[in-house]
């Protein structure tokens, strides 16, 4: 079984449209939304929800007013200064517990978050594991790994060959949640200073974790001398630059229909995936 | 005033406006852009702010004292986040998952437990032509990123027009920047994905009391749905910008829009004037 997950860095680079075309085209493959906090690829999928469940994750300090005396100890010894007058700021709290070991009054719990939830649902592209986050929650690295693992179990009981996945964009807890131990990384940029800049660091966390990447550039054609660069950099780092995807307004035209570029027409978006997908395929088997 | 700049989705022209909107402030108000994407900042490609000063940011984790230590397990027991664990006569740290709370430290029977600084990225400070300008980047491999927007925040000066930049999505990075502002500008796109990212970035801002407008980019693509959620939900869309190759091409070279097309300046001074009128009726009714 091999997992590929997109990523980019920078946000809005293309991920979400370019893996559910992937997800079309691949066989006896699961998918997986790890984009938890701004999930999309549903909306390609038109997928029918089978299972939810809630995503318990974290605690939150909770005081209880009878019992405390005021003394001021749990304010003092906060570092996230979640606690003022008294009364904790849910939002700031960061679950550590502190707060609650050293309440002389013992007047201080810990309740567990509904941090979200997930679910598994049936698409006629296969099955899909995805979640939501709860509403400023934390701990998108968990649910990221939760939604992994329950892939990789749907992957082995039908015996599917591949997990596709959808990636957050930045590099911090969720992305590093989405990549690791992962067969293959595919990066979507863009030919934009900000995009360049974002791919290295991104880059260089699949490189810290030890994940082989890929490099896809989409709209290649906005600036040409930026794709050129973003190719002599993909070069002189030993990175393929898998696929080169011109801008063309059928990919929101697609996403407006609800479907992915691929089935949506044949243009030259279309091919440029198609071939992506090859190359793929042709480097997880090799 | 502190205004941020946030989207559900990533791409849909954050960056764009925040360095738009200190770009046309400059010559009016004192302004200071503070860029709190911290995993992949980029207002400085289009600011190019001379930077005069950088500083580690690091967070507090525990070095275990292996001759006062008992193996007692107490730090273990305490720590959230499974960054100490106790083996028969060692003690392992995980510093990579510490949150930096200090409860093992504190509680520790022995006083066996210091605490030593573990750098997880770096702020930078400088200025552009007027713009006082700081931001933060998280290192490779690492995790965690509000520490290191907390750090960035702390540079806020008040008697300025502070400028936040934050990054996409609607999880904790993001609620580090937004909070605290008096206003949020949710940039998004009339696309089937900017309408459902858009709904989660308004829950979100609706949640921290944070007051906000629209800005929607790249009208002209997609679908008038985004237009026709603002409408029914009553938020204001405050600025349109539309699909235009030539504002694309600008922002591919790094050029902010209001330099390479001047004409925007008197668009986002407008903007300016509209966000100050619903900060400044908010405190009035709160008054009244």
């Amino acid at each position: 079984m091999k997992e590929v997950v997109v990523l980019s860095g920078k946000g809005g680079t293309g991920k979400t449209s370019i893996i559910g075309s992937v997800a079309v085209l691949s066989r006896k493959r699961v998918l997986a939304d790890c984009d938890v906090d701004a999930a999309d690829l549903h909306l390609l999928l038109d997928p029918s929800i089978e299972e939810k469940h809630e995503f318990r994750s974290g605690q939150v300090a909770v005081i209880d007013k009878d019992k405390c005396t005021q003394c001021g100890l749990c304010q003092e010894l906060c570092r996230f200064d979640a606690i003022k007058d008294y009364t904790v700021d849910p939002i700031s709290c960061e679950g550590c517990g502190f707060c609650s070991h050293i309440c002389p009054a013992d007047a201080i719990v810990m309740e567990e978050c509904k941090a979200g939830d997930w679910f598994v649902s049936s698409t006629k592209h296969g099955p899909l594991v995805h979640a939501r986050l709860g509403i400023a929650e934390e701990n998108s690295g968990k649910l990221v790994a939760l939604v992994r693992q329950q892939a990789k179990e749907i992957a082995k009981k039908k015996e599917l060959n591949y997990i596709i996945s959808d990636g957050p964009p930045g590099i911090g807890c969720p992305v590093i949640s989405s990549l690791s131990g992962a067969s293959l990384a595919l990066v979507v940029t863009e030919p934009t200073l900000s995009g360049i800049h974002d791919l290295e660091r991104v880059l260089g966390v699949c490189k810290h974790f030890g994940v082989p990447a890929m490099v896809c550039i989409n709209k290649y054609d906005l600036n040409e001398e930026n794709t050129a660069s973003i190719r002599e950099y993909c070069q002189k780092n030993g990175v393929d630059v898998v696929a080169m995807i011109p801008f063309d307004n059928e990919v929101t035209e697609a996403m407006v229909r609800g479907m992915t570029v691929v089935e949506h027409s044949d243009g030259r978006v279309a091919k440029e995936i198609k071939s992506l997908w090859q190359k793929i395929e042709q480097k997880l088997q090799g | 005033m502190i205004i941020s700049v946030a989207s559900g989705k990533g791409g849909t022209g954050k960056t764009l406006v925040a360095a738009s909107l200190a770009l046309s402030l400059k010559d009016t108000y004192k302004v200071q852009l503070l860029d709190c994407d911290v995993e992949e900042p980029n207002d400085h490609i289009f600011i190019k702010p001379d930077i005069t000063r950088s500083e580690a940011v690091s967070i507090p984790v525990p070095a275990i004292d292996e001759k006062k230590c008992t193996h007692c397990g107490k730090c273990a027991e305490v720590c959230a986040y499974n960054a100490i664990a106790v083996v028969a006569e060692h003690v392992l740290t995980f510093p990579e998952l510490c949150h930096g709370c200090g409860a093992c430290s504190y509680l520790c029977p022995e006083k066996a437990i210091s605490e030593i600084p573990n750098t997880i990225g770096k702020i930078e400070t400088g200025e552009a032509d007027g713009i006082i300008f700081g931001h933060g980047m998280l290192s490779i491999g690492q995790p965690m990123a509000p520490p290191i927007i907390r750090k960035v925040k702390t540079l806020i000066d008040k008697e300025r027009t502070v400028i936040i930049d934050s990054s996409p999505g609607t999880s904790c990075p993001v609620v580090e920047a937004i909070k605290g502002s008096d206003f949020c500008l949710l940039v998004t796109e009339p696309t089937p994905f900017g309408l459902n990212d858009l709904i989660l970035a308004v829950e979100t801002v609706r949640q921290l009391g944070v007051p906000f407008g629209v800005v929607l980019n790249r009208i002209g693509v997609g679908d008038s749905k985004t237009e026709e959620y603002c409408a029914k939900e009553n938020i204001p869309i405050l600025l349109t910008i539309p699909l235009d190759t030539e504002i694309a091409r600008l922002y591919s070279r790094g050029i902010p829009l209001v330099e390479g097309m001047p004409d925007w300046k008197s668009k986002f001074r407008e903007l300016f004037d509209n966000i100050k009128e619903i900060v400044d009726e908010g405190s009035r009714s709160l008054k009244r």
